[in-house]
Formats: structure tokens, sequence, C-alpha cells
């Protein structure tokens, strides 16, 4: 099988990576990228664990062949903060616990900054159903939910 | 191992060209979230992937001189919601694309995926079945046209002949007093595979259904295009008895089966259930439109 | 002066491991590698039971890239007849769990294991293995198992002195059960299913391994136990525990689950045929056809009262299902079942059947919330027969300190009452219900463990402190140790670092179960460091040339006290730290202890549904769980158990549910149609905390994991039949049964 050479952009670094036709967008972060902050929980698109940003886009990673990122650009949960400093969503979720085991965060932390930079002031159903492809088996959700809600408000507060 | 090819053509001529070549050894990736599935199961080991997402028509949408829609193979979910007229004229076509999968999932599924998955549970099918779309395929042998309601033949299957590949779905214009709707059952709020799926297409003049069309997905090996429960509608007020009649008719076109997701008794009673409350949301807008 | 109260227990600290967690730099089981790795993966048998004539690896062996194969030949035999107990575990059934020997029990059970340069090349190499199999009848559930013409899983075991596949009993007694229940005025007996449901852990299960030709052998994987790694790896592949290094790995969800070994043996040996590291990851499917669920379950509860709700006599039996190999928790359905009340007699029996499915693991409070959710269904019903509120028949009966419980314990101080009171006085209670809305309520206990635990508390030359403990932290117990530390010392938190060591640098420490993890680490930290803070005294008294009864210790500061007040200038942590090299070198302290003193917890659920009842949909609208903590040492995390149990429940009560097939393979391994609850199915959760500190531990915790899970499912189904007057016997209650059991009579009822 030849590998192919794809030029892509990840975090906002011009990145090349060699792959095999069949690989998926995670087996490619995970493996030669190094990036394991983007999980695999079920490789069907039912968990949303690999959660990224395809051109600014929410996808599952694991539903994407490593070569459809040519000359796309990615982000993960590793490009979330800005150097020292957590996203605002980082920062939340920390201080109201809304991760357990913390697998599922990374996924849940992408989807819900996607949510905010679309809708500034979502109600608590926007947030679940935009959240729905994201399972969390840990804390029953209400604290994620929570956390969301309250860093949007903050960053309302913050933008004004 | 088998060894695969990607391929991501810029024309329709060259993806057609590399499909028919492969004899049905390619796949047509669109937004991948059943191939890939597929792929990792081990149901599928295509030996080419045809990438279609880099070739302008299967991309756009396009709202025509008469009023209808033009809407490309592989435009996601996500892309659709965002047209700032699409969901007005089609919120029923609308809803049923969008509930196809999670956010994520909408980020890449498209329609023409899901009509060529051909599974009898897709969400977006018995919507389109009900608008009345019809389908654009391009093969070695040129364009035709079909209504999307000729496309399923069975569980996985189409009738789109070796070499083919869909191109765009077409909508029709729309009659003033118009509107639709799309209703599925799912155990849970979200995630789930519709166990039975409903979409509803009708026209009010004078609070007298003019025009009707429903869709039925997921109790059969295809989805349906019910034409008994149109015929109930139309010409009624959408009274009490001529909904009761087309919840009748769609129970009556019920051949479904008892899997992991539902039973033949409950698909059968749940039909006629959303055909109810479609008809009730699709003529609440249609009064409106 | 120090202007932080250091008052941390209590407070919503930030968690030692959070930044890792957020920025996704923590380390789960599947995201390290080494040099010169290679991929593991496990050939599964095809059938749900056939003897194993031969297997025939030479194909596989010899495809390019293959490293390594091993199958059952390569694991260290244990004979049926002699029984090795690791826990709570037989190492008989689990040699033969990770690798069928004799025969395989179930669609999915290893066969061979394959190690290759790529995931490819060894599921090729998988497919190259031939197995000649001889095809058995097989019994999935357990109507089939213990049919008397049944095939029989396991010669050796017997019932009645039968072959059969009841492969245990037990039975708990308390009084005259006939006297009990001939003073009864209302006697009410039901039985009830339940599906197995699977923990549903997000991380599926993965290791990585490298034995060295030395045959040093290092681990890195998540489970709930690093030294359950290594003694049950030791044990079946005979590497002596000292040569083994068990890594945990930040662990992914677990809900017991992650009890026992499934990678880890395989894994080693495949690295020490092929003399290089090898990682295994299991995939989703994996996991749902091949490791535990909890058990499914037929049981029948009896219960007789008198006319003032006074409950006289219970009865419980209850068949669990253990998969293909002896285990079932019937222990917890039988012991945890009438424990939340005081009766005077009781009988409570448990059988433990095997059939052709996979072993069931530990599922948090492993069988109590099968117990719970019969005798709480039927509690309602003496309720409704008696028309005594449901809370009033369950405040009159609760136990209390001194109650008996049939399964052994006289309780201490407990707060079951304060949870039943609490729901009792809540606004939930008598909140409006509109049509077709329902209102259930339950209780729940759950035993509670202590156990083997070992602590390491060091101060740093800087004058902070490391805190290494042994159990895997799955839910934010690090966070909860810090506090304790912090506030013992007198610091702030941020000054305690807190690290979940590996079997080589931190003493033996029991399994992440039983709801044990913070109340054993507690008090093995607690010890640790007061016997650091009597050292920083003593070194503070050398360095002023007092006695170290003089000196006391407050807002981490040594302060010389009694005649000497005043005397000398406080010393800090950091400044004795400073001078720990002169004045008698390192300063920390470790202890090693067999905690005891966990005692049970309790709790009680208030939940609200709507049902629609035209598509038989049931949703959760509100719900509201009552629990005695003890304390809650870091109460975020607390109420996160709280919440995260109560889903867990609702999702067994509503959709969670394995389906065979007619071949007898699990027709829904993914998480497609194995139905967890999603985001938007569920409402905000209220926890509502009630802290009566137990008497037996430093701080007054209680155990806090499992008990959350105990009521739930009983709650919900009280909650369907309030909005139905329906009542329904089996779970899930998924739409197709709901709306099967309802007719026009029955709505009409209910409207």
């Amino acid at each position: 099988m030849a590998k192919l050479h794809i030029s892509t952009k990840i975090n906002g670094e011009p990145t090349e990576f060699l792959c095999d036709p069949n690989d998926s967008m995670l087996d490619v972060l995970r493996g030669p990228l190094a990036l394991t902050g983007s999980k695999e929980g079920c490789g069907s698109g039912d968990c949303g664990a690999c959660s990224v940003m395809l051109d600014g886009r929410l996808v599952c990673s694991c539903l994407m062949l490593a070569a459809e990122a040519e000359g796309h650009e990615i982000e993960t949960i590793e490009g979330m903060a800005e150097g020292e400093k957590l996203h605002p969503l980082q920062q939340k979720f920390l201080e109201m616990a809304a991760l357990q085991c913390g697998i599922c965060t990374p996924g849940v932390l992408v989807a819900s900054k996607a949510l905010l930079e679309k809708n500034q002031n979502p109600t608590e159903t926007e947030v679940r159903y935009w959240l729905a492809g994201n399972l969390c088996r840990c804390t029953g959700y209400d604290k994620i939910v929570r956390a969301v809600l309250d860093t949007a408000a903050e960053m309302r507060e913050a933008a004004r | 191992m088998t060894d695969m090819r990607y391929l991501a053509p810029s024309t329709l001529d060259e993806a057609v060209g590399a499909f028919a070549a492969a004899a049905g050894a390619a796949r047509i990736l669109a937004g991948g979230t059943d191939l890939l599935v597929q792929m990792r199961a081990g149901m599928v080991q295509p030996g080419l992937i045809v990438d279609i997402k880099k070739i302008p028509e299967l991309t756009s949408i396009e709202e025509t001189a008469d009023g209808g829609f033009v809407v490309g193979a592989a435009v996601s979910g996500a892309v659709l919601y965002e047209h700032p007229r699409f969901g007005e004229v089609w919120p029923g076509v609308l809803e049923a694309i969008n509930l196809i999968g999670s956010t994520q999932v909408q980020g890449r599924a498209s329609a023409g995926g899901n009509l060529c998955n051909g599974s009898p549970a897709g969400d977006s099918v018995p919507a389109m079945i009900a608008a009345g779309a019809t389908v654009t395929v391009q093969g070695p042998n040129g364009r035709r046209q079909m209504p999307v309601e000729a496309v399923p033949v069975g569980p996985g299957r189409t009738n789109l002949t070796p070499g083919e590949i869909l191109v765009s779905f077409t909508l029709p214009p729309r009659a003033k007093g118009s509107s639709d709707a799309y209703l599925r059952m799912i155990p849970r709020t979200e995630m789930d595979i519709a166990v039975v799926g409903c979409g509803v297409n009708l026209t009010l003049k004078d609070g007298v259904c003019t025009a009707a069309r429903v869709g039925l997905g997921a109790v059969a090996p295809t989805v349906l295009l019910v034409e008994d429960a149109a015929k109930a509608l139309i010409g009624s007020k959408l009274d009490d008895a001529a909904i009761e009649a087309a919840a009748a008719a769609c129970r009556a076109a019920c051949r479904p089966i008892d899997d992991k997701r539902g039973t033949i008794v409950y698909r059968t009673k749940v039909a006629g259930v959303l055909l109810k409350r479609t008809v009730a949301i699709a003529a609440d807008r249609a009064g409106r439109a | 002066m120090n202007e932080i109260s250091n008052k941390w227990i209590g407070t919503n600290t930030i968690r030692p491991d959070g930044a890792d967690k957020v920025t996704g730099r923590a380390a789960y089981a599947a995201d390290t590698s080494m040099p010169g790795m290679i991929w593991g993966r496990v050939l599964r048998s095809p059938h749900p039971h056939a003897r194993i004539k031969s297997i025939d690896t030479s194909k596989a062996e010899a495809l390019q890239g293959v490293k390594a194969v091993v199958t059952s030949k390569d694991i260290v035999e244990f004979p049926v007849d002699k029984a090795v107990p690791l826990g709570i575990q037989d190492m008989r059934w689990m040699s033969r769990n990770v690798m069928a020997r004799e025969k395989a029990l179930f669609h999915g059970h290893p066969v061979a294991a394959v190690a290759a340069m790529s995931e490819a090349i060894a599921a090729e190499a998988c497919k190259l293995i031939e197995v000649d199999y001889e095809v058995l009848p097989w019994a999935i559930e357990i109507e089939d198992a213990i049919k008397p013409d049944a095939p029989i899983l396991h010669d050796f075991v017997q019932f009645e002195g039968k072959p059969s596949n009841i492969a245990g009993t037990l039975e708990h007694k308390l009084g005259d059960i006939e006297a009990g229940f001939a003073k009864a005025d209302v006697v009410i007996e039901r039985s009830f299913t339940t599906r197995p449901v699977h923990q549903g852990y997000i991380e599926t299960h993965a290791c990585l391994v490298s034995v060295l030709s030395d045959g040093k052998t290092t681990i890195w994987s998540s489970s709930q136990g690093q030294f359950m790694v290594r003694a049950m790896t030791s044990l079946l592949t005979g590497i002596p525990q000292s040569s083994i290094r068990a890594i945990p790995a930040e662990i992914g969800g677990g809900f017991g689950g992650k009890t026992i070994v499934y990678l880890e043996p395989l894994a080693t040996l495949l690295s020490k045929k092929s003399g290089r590291p090898v990682k295994m990851v299991m995939s989703r499917e994996e996991v749902m056809r091949a490791t535990g669920p909890t058990s499914g379950s037929t049981s029948t509860v009896k219960i007789g009262a008198t006319k003032d709700g006074t409950i006289v006599a219970a009865q419980g039996v209850f068949y669990l299902q253990a998969g293909a190999f002896p285990g079932s928790p019937i222990r917890g359905a039988a012991g945890c079942a009438f424990a939340p009340y005081n009766i005077a007699n009781v009988v409570s029996r448990g059988f433990d059947v095997v059939s052709n499915r996979s072993k069931v693991a530990a599922y948090r409070a492993p069988g109590a919330p099968i117990g719970a959710y019969a005798v709480e269904c039927v509690l309602d019903e003496i309720a409704e027969a008696l028309k005594i509120d449901p809370l009033d028949l369950r405040i009159k009966n609760a136990a209390r300190e001194g109650t008996k419980a049939a399964h052994g314990p006289v309780y201490p101080r407990i707060g079951l009452l304060e949870t039943m009171e609490a729901a009792r006085k809540h606004p939930h209670y008598k909140a409006p219900l509109g049509k077709f809305q329902g209102r259930g309520v339950a209780s729940g206990y759950w035993f509670n463990a202590g156990g083997e635990s070992s602590a390491q508390v060091n101060i740093t030359e800087d004058g902070n402190v490391v805190v290494t403990t042994g159990h895997p932290d799955i839910g934010g117990s690090r966070a909860a140790i810090a506090n304790i530390a912090a506030e013992l010392l007198g610091i702030d938190y941020r000054r305690v670092s807190v690290l979940i060591g590996d079997t080589a640098t931190v003493g033996y420490s029991n399994l992440t179960g039983g709801s044990r993890v913070l109340f054993a680490s507690a008090i093995v930290v607690t010890d640790s460091a007061e016997q650091v803070i009597g050292q920083l005294k003593a070194r503070a008294a050398k360095i002023w040339g007092i006695s170290a009864d003089a000196v006391v210790w407050e807002n981490g500061e040594a302060r010389p006290s009694g005649d000497h007040t005043g005397n000398f200038p406080t010393m800090t942590l950091a400044e004795i730290a400073a001078k720990a090299s002169e004045t008698g070198g390192p300063i920390g302290a470790g202890v090693q202890l067999n905690t005891t003193g966990a005692e049970g917890g309790f709790s009680t659920h208030i939940c609200d549904v709507e049902v629609d009842v035209d598509l038989g949909i049931v949703r959760v609208l509100r719900y509201t769980s009552f629990q005695d903590v003890g304390r809650a040492i870091h109460p975020a995390y607390v109420e996160g158990q709280i919440q995260g149990g109560a889903v867990q429940g609702i999702g067994w009560a509503l959709n969670e549910e394995y389906i065979y097939n007619k071949k007898g393979h699990v027709d829904n391994p993914g998480f497609l149609d194995y139905r967890m609850p999603v985001c938007s199915d569920m409402p905000m959760l209220d926890a509502v905390m009630i802290e009566i500190p137990n008497p037996k531990h430093p701080q007054g915790v209680r155990g806090v994991g499992e008990v959350p899970l105990v009521p739930v499912m009983a709650a919900v189904a009280n909650a369907v039949h309030s909005a139905l007057g329906k009542r329904y016997y089996s779970l899930p209650m998924s739409p197709p049964k709901v709306l099967e059991g309802l007719d026009e009579g029955t709505l009409q009822a209910a409207e």
C-alpha cells in the first residue's frame, strides 16, 4: 500500500505527514503526529471523543480519512489553550469539576468551543443537543452543561 | 490486506471515469460517516475511494429561478443548515437531514450519502420522497434523472448502475400554502437510527389540503412513498377522519421486521402516530407559508 | 501571617491532574508508545459454545511481519478442581477467560493472540489461524441455562448432585420467615427481570507491555488496580511479581469493569516471545462482546406488612447471570436488597448461573441495584395497598443505629433515615405533576469496603509536599487527597502534589473498587501526614534546642509553645525543609494498612418521569438523590459520583440491554445500538449530600461511589407506575415494551 503524502495545517502549524489511504485522521493524529489528546472511544462516530475542527467545523476524526486533510486545517484539543493560558472552557471545566475520568473531556471541550463560536448565548437545551454526540459515562452531563453555560455567560460579560 | 487507493478528483467526468473503471471495487466518499464505519467493521473493503467533495457541483446549493433548489449530493447537513433560504422553503427536508447523527456527523454527512447508503431508516429519505425531490445521476452513459423513491431497491442496494454517481437533488418550486415536516421515533432523544421515520409535504388552500405526499422510513425494505395516505389527506380539511384514514394507510403500508431497534407491532403502530404528528406540524407550517 | 485558612476539606479545589486532562496531555492506556513497539491482536471464537479440538498457528507464524503467536498452551494452567482465589476472582476462571482452554464459552472468547509489525498484519494473521471447533449447543438466558436439559458449560460444576449451570448459591437468614408472614395483613409477591448492562466506560481496554530478556516486565495499562494487574499477570505468565512493574495509566472510566485483566497477560506473553514491546487496544466491539457487563437477572420478592405499615417478613430469590464462568454478584443482590430496612424475618437467596455469554465483571455496587429494583418496587405496591405514602412506609421501617441486617452487621450510626426525611421535606417531593407524569422513590444500600492501602508523604527540599498513593484515581480522588493533606499540614493545597504510584514505587494497595479509595487513602495519608508533622516539630525543636513536645504545628508552621512561647520566631514548612539535611535528613513518612470501618452507604432517590403514551417513550424530567456521604471532602466530585450513578441507572432502567441474535452473538456491540443516555436525554440532576460522619474514619468519610446507582432503576420504575397506573416487571422499560403494555383502559385510568 503506497503511502500518501499529505500537506495540511494542524493547530495553526503547517504539517506534513505520510499515511495509508485507509488511515483515519484519528489514526494519524494519535500515531505519527503524537497528538493523543483526541481519543478513540468507538471508531464509529457514536462517542465524540475524537472530535476535532476541520476548517472550523466540528467533526469526528475517526470518520474522516487522513488523506482528506490535504489542503485543509485541523484544530485539536492540543491547540485549544493559548500557550500557558487555558481557554475559558478549560478553566471552567476545572473549576466546576466538569470532568471525572477525563477521557471524554477533550472531545467535549472541542465540541463546546465550536458551539460557543456559533452561539454565544445557548440555552440549556441547545447545549444538550449540541453535545448529544459526546458520550460521557461519569458525570451524568450535569456539570458539563453547567460549565458550558457558565463559560458562555462569562465570555459574553468579558466581550461587553 | 487489500490495497486501497484514494482519489479526490476535481471534475465529475474524472470521478465517473475512475469509479466506472474500478468496476465495483470502488466506493464513493462524501461525508464518509457510513463508509468509514463499514470499512472499519470489515463490511466493505474498497480497492478505490473516490472522494467527491472537490467537485463543485456536488458541494453547491443553488436556488433556481423558478424557486426550486438544486442541492449537491455531498453537501453536509451543517452547510445546508446555514443556507439562508433552504430551511424556510423546505423545513421538513432540512430537519430530516439535520437529524442524521450528531453535531459532528452533521459536519460531514450528506443527503446523497444517506440515500446511497440504501438504509430503509435513513432520515433524509422519507422527507425527500415527500418533497417530491428528484435526483440527477451521472455515469459512463451520461446523465439521467429519477425520483428519490426510485433510488433504493432494498437494504443497502440502489438502482444506480455501475459507475453512476449521485450528483444532486432537485427540489421543486413551492406553491403558496405549502410546507413540510419530518419526525422520527427513536428511543433516546438523539444518536439513534430511526425506528420509524415519517415525512409529510402538503399544500393548503383555504384550509383544504390540495396536494400531499407522505414518505415512510424503517418500516419496509426501502423507504416508502405512501400514496394512499396522501390520497386520504388530499381534498380534506385535515379533519380527524382524514388524518386517521391517512394513519391507517401508513399502518397498512408497513412491512417491517422485528429487530434490535423495534418490533413489527411497534413499528406499525408508531407509523400511524408519527403520520398524525407530522401532518399537524406540516399543516401548521403550511398555514403560515 | 498566612492569610489563607487552609481549611481545604469540604472545598472544591482544582484537581491535581486537571490541567493535564483539559489539555489532552493526560496519558491513558492507549496513549503511549515504546521504541520498537509492535501490535497485538486477539483471535476470538466465532461460536458461543464449542470444544476446541486443535489450533494450528503455523500459517499465521509464517506470515511476513508476525513476531509471536500465543494460545492457551502458553498460559499457566490452573486445574479446575482446585480454587485459586485472588480477591473476588478465581484464577481458574481468569486463566480460561483471558484465553479459552478446553472450550470456547462465548462468542468473542479469545482463542489465540498474535503480535505483528502492524495492526493490519496482526489482523491478517488472526485469519490464518486454523481452529478446529466442535460446535456445541448453547444457552444464553437464565431460563435456558437452568432447564433440565440445558447444555452444561462446565461438567465439574454440580448443583444438587448433578452437573448444572447453577454454580453457586448464597443465603442470608434472619428470624422466622414463616412466622413473620403469618403476622402480615398484606403480602405481595412479584417477579422481575433485568438485562445485562455494560459499565460503558469510554476508554476501551488497552495496554503496552515490555518484557526484557532478563524477565523484567513493564506493564502500562489502565485498570482499577495496578497491583491486581501485577498479581494476575504474574499468576498467568509465571513471571514473579518482583519482576513486574505495573504502571497505572490514567483510566478512562471503569465503574468496576476494569477490576480484572483481559489483555495484559496476553501482551506480556507476546512480548516475551517476540522480544519486543507489544501494544494491544480493544475495539469497542471487542469490549461489548468479550468484557464483563453486569448480570442479567430474574428475581422474586415477597414482602409482608401489617396494616400500620410495619414490614414483618421479606423473602427474596435472585438468579444472576455469571456469564461463562462462576462468579455473579449474588452477594450484592441478596445481601443489599433488604439492608435499608429493619425487618425481623428475612430470607434472601442468590443463585449464580453460568451461560454462554461473556464473564460478568463488577459494575458499581455489583448486584445491589438488581436486588433494590425488585424490593423497592414491591415496597411501592405495599404502600399502595396500605394507602401509605411510599416515603412514610420507608421511614417507618428504616434501618438505624443498632439494626441487625440480614447479611450480618449491626449498624453503627448511619444516615439512611436522614436521606428519607430530607426527601420527604424536599420541594421536589411536593412539586405538581402533569398528565402522564409520575413520581417514584426508592432507597438503596451498598456495603462499602476498606482493605489494603498504602501512602507515602514526602516533603520536598523546597518545602512542598508529594503524596503518593496506590489506588488508581477514577473520578477525582487525587483532589480529595490533596485537600486532606493540605489541611492537615496547614498549607495551600496547590503545594501538594498527589500521584498514583506504580507497583514498584508504592506499597500494596487494593483495587479502586468497593467505594474504598478515599476512605482507605484518607486513613493512610492522615497517618503519614501526622508522622510527618511529628518530624517537622522534632526538627524545629532541634533547631531551637527545646523538646519536641514544646512545639506545636499550626497553619503550616512550627511554633514554640508552653514555656517557650514567643522565644523563637515560627518556622515555616519551607524553612524547616531547607534545614532538613543538617537536622536529620529527608522528611517523609509512609503508612501501609489494612483499613477497616468502612461501613455501608445509603441513599434515597426521587424521580419524575413523563410518558409519551403513543410511542411508549419514558423521559426523566427531574431527579434528586439524597445520600449520606459521611463527609464530603471534595463536594463537587461527590456530587459528580451521585449524578453519574443516577444517569447510569436511568440508562439501565430505560434503554440499555444486551441483545443477542439467533446465532448467540451480541447484536448491538457498539454505542449506536447499546443505548447509553446522551446529554439531551437528561435533565439537570440534584444531589443532596447529607453528612453523617462515619465514626470510624478520621475525617468521617464514607464510600460514595457506588450507592448512587443502587436505587435508580426502582425509582424510575415506580415513577412510571405513578404516571400510568401500570407496573412493568422487566427492564429495560424500552418504548416497544412500554407501548405493548398500554391499552385503552390503562390510559383512561391514567388520565
